[in-house]
């Protein structure tokens, strides 16, 4: 194959990934959500059991007029929705569906982009905050921050654990070291990992930032429209790109029980999904935190477990070595 | 001109636009949010220095965090949107002196390497920077966490009030 079509191809393949999976994410969220409080969700669109809302709703989204306020500071508020959609596209493009380079583009050091790209997520918030000139929205922006910036500490500690775990930076080198007696072994590290991963995407039990009993809906109070439906989807596919890198990183990836070679990719959507359903669950099952517990949490439980599976991590690799 | 020449002017061009900006755009926001391009524009230029993971290592810390703490601490005090007039003000010696540091500094490092040329040395992945800094880079290293520690250490014992005692 000549590079400029593998090129294409990979590309297609990221975007096709990038548009399809955060939408069935947010019907999966629709119905499970419906099924666990006793209803039916949407039943109309579409036909089957409402299998097209979600599109039912982007066409709606579009024809909403899309209002800037007065006082807003309008290039800034305009570009903020596409400020937190793109490091999740980005992300995304590093992740491993499978063995044999079966990845958007295999990276030396592709945890550490991962890190870094989502990271800049946080720019978003403070920018469609700000911008908005209302006093909800940069309540829910400065929330946001601070709890973005605490949990990115034990996000990265714990994926640091696991890259010390497996001697390598790149996404699809831990997976192939990963053995199952890991999860055991890094039990913490995941535990850490999936609650401040929870925390970074800011959904229940972490939507303190969004809290809409109190703030509206925090930096998200002004827009309209296809800049708001570009949050949500934001929101949906930082679902997809935390399950997958638990996936990756702690669950095995494309390890399954059988036909790694030609059903990989098959594990690792299994797993995926999987780990969606758990989000969804959280959200469903847990109140939301208040400030003061979300801060406490962060600092006072995930940081010292994250250490001390940094210790616990490196003796073993000393002691097996 | 190779494609990575054009690359590094290109990138090169816009963290020095955008730091100008940062400097005289008066509205207080949006210079620390034009910061976060220039700095962007850094991690640019390392990676077509082949340097990948300080790249990324300079997104996600003065992206991620440095300048997101900046504009905290700026949204926590004052933050008007739309340009502010009071932001300037007039400091000839600072700009002498802030000029005048910059120019000299230019003029050096140009007539040092004027059109001499360097071979790029090997990417600098993660393997070869950590073979590197705890091999030959080693003592350095452990400096700067000792002193990174202490000033933790030191930022506690000045916010932490303890009961009591007399500040």
């Amino acid at each position: 194959m000549p590079v400029w079509l593998e090129l294409v191809v990979r590309v297609v393949g990221v975007v096709a990934a990038f548009l399809v999976l955060p939408l069935v994410v947010g019907q999966a969220e629709h119905k499970v959500m419906a099924h666990m409080q006793g209803r039916l969700g949407p039943m109309y669109a579409g036909g089957f059991h409402g299998w097209a809302q979600l599109i039912a709703d982007g066409v709606k989204f579009v024809q909403k007029e899309d209002v800037t306020p007065r006082e807003a500071d309008r290039a800034v508020f305009r570009l903020a929705p596409v400020v937190a959609l793109v490091p999740y596209l980005l992300a995304l493009l590093v992740i491993p569906l499978g063995p044999n380079d079966l990845v958007g583009q295999p990276l030396d050091i592709g945890l550490f982009f991962v890190l870094a790209v989502v990271g800049v997520g946080v720019v978003a918030v403070l920018m469609s905050a700000w911008a908005s000139a209302n006093k909800y929205s940069l309540l829910g922006g400065l929330r946001g921050a601070a709890q973005l910036l605490g949990y990115e500490l034990p996000l990265v500690l714990a994926a640091a654990s696991v890259a010390m775990a497996a001697g390598t930076l790149s996404l699809p080198g831990i997976v192939e070291a990963w053995r199952p007696w890991w999860l055991l072994w890094q039990a913490p590290a995941m535990l850490v990992f999936f609650v401040a991963g929870l925390a970074e995407i800011r959904r229940p039990p972490f939507d303190m930032p969004v809290a809409d009993s109190e703030l509206v809906f925090g930096y998200m109070t002004e827009y309209t429209g296809l800049r708001f439906a570009f949050f949500l989807l934001a929101e949906y596919v930082g679902i997809v790109v935390i399950a997958a890198l638990t996936t990756v990183l702690f669950l095995g990836g494309w390890q399954g029980p059988f036909g790694d070679a030609y059903l990989g990719w098959l594990w690792t959507l299994i797993k995926v999904f999987l780990v969606s359903f758990v989000i969804i669950w959280l959200r469903v099952s847990y109140p939301r935190l208040r400030e003061d517990q979300l801060q406490r949490l962060c600092w006072l439980v995930l940081v010292p477990v994250a250490l001390g599976q940094l210790v616990l991590t490196a003796g073993v690799r000393l002691a097996i070595a | 001109m190779t494609t990575a020449d054009v690359l590094m002017l290109a990138l090169g061009a816009v963290a020095v636009g955008a730091g100008a900006l940062v400097v005289t755009t008066r509205h207080l926001v949006r210079a620390g949010l034009y910061l976060v391009v220039s700095l962007g524009a850094v991690a640019g230029i390392f990676l077509v220095l082949t340097a990948e993971l300080v790249a990324w290592v300079q997104l996600l810390i003065y992206v991620g965090a440095v300048v997101v703490l900046l504009l905290f601490a700026v949204m926590l005090t004052r933050a008007p949107i739309g340009a502010a007039d009071d932001l300037d003000r007039p400091g000839w010696p600072a700009t002498l002196v802030g000029g005048g540091t910059g120019l000299g500094l230019a003029v050096l490092l140009v007539d040092a390497y004027r059109w001499s040329t360097v071979e790029l040395p090997e990417p600098g992945t993660a393997e070869r920077l950590g073979t590197e800094i705890f091999g030959s880079w080693v003592l350095p290293f452990e400096v700067l966490s000792v002193l990174l520690l202490s000033a933790l250490v030191g930022a506690i014992a000045v916010s932490v009030r303890i009961p009591g005692r007399r500040r």
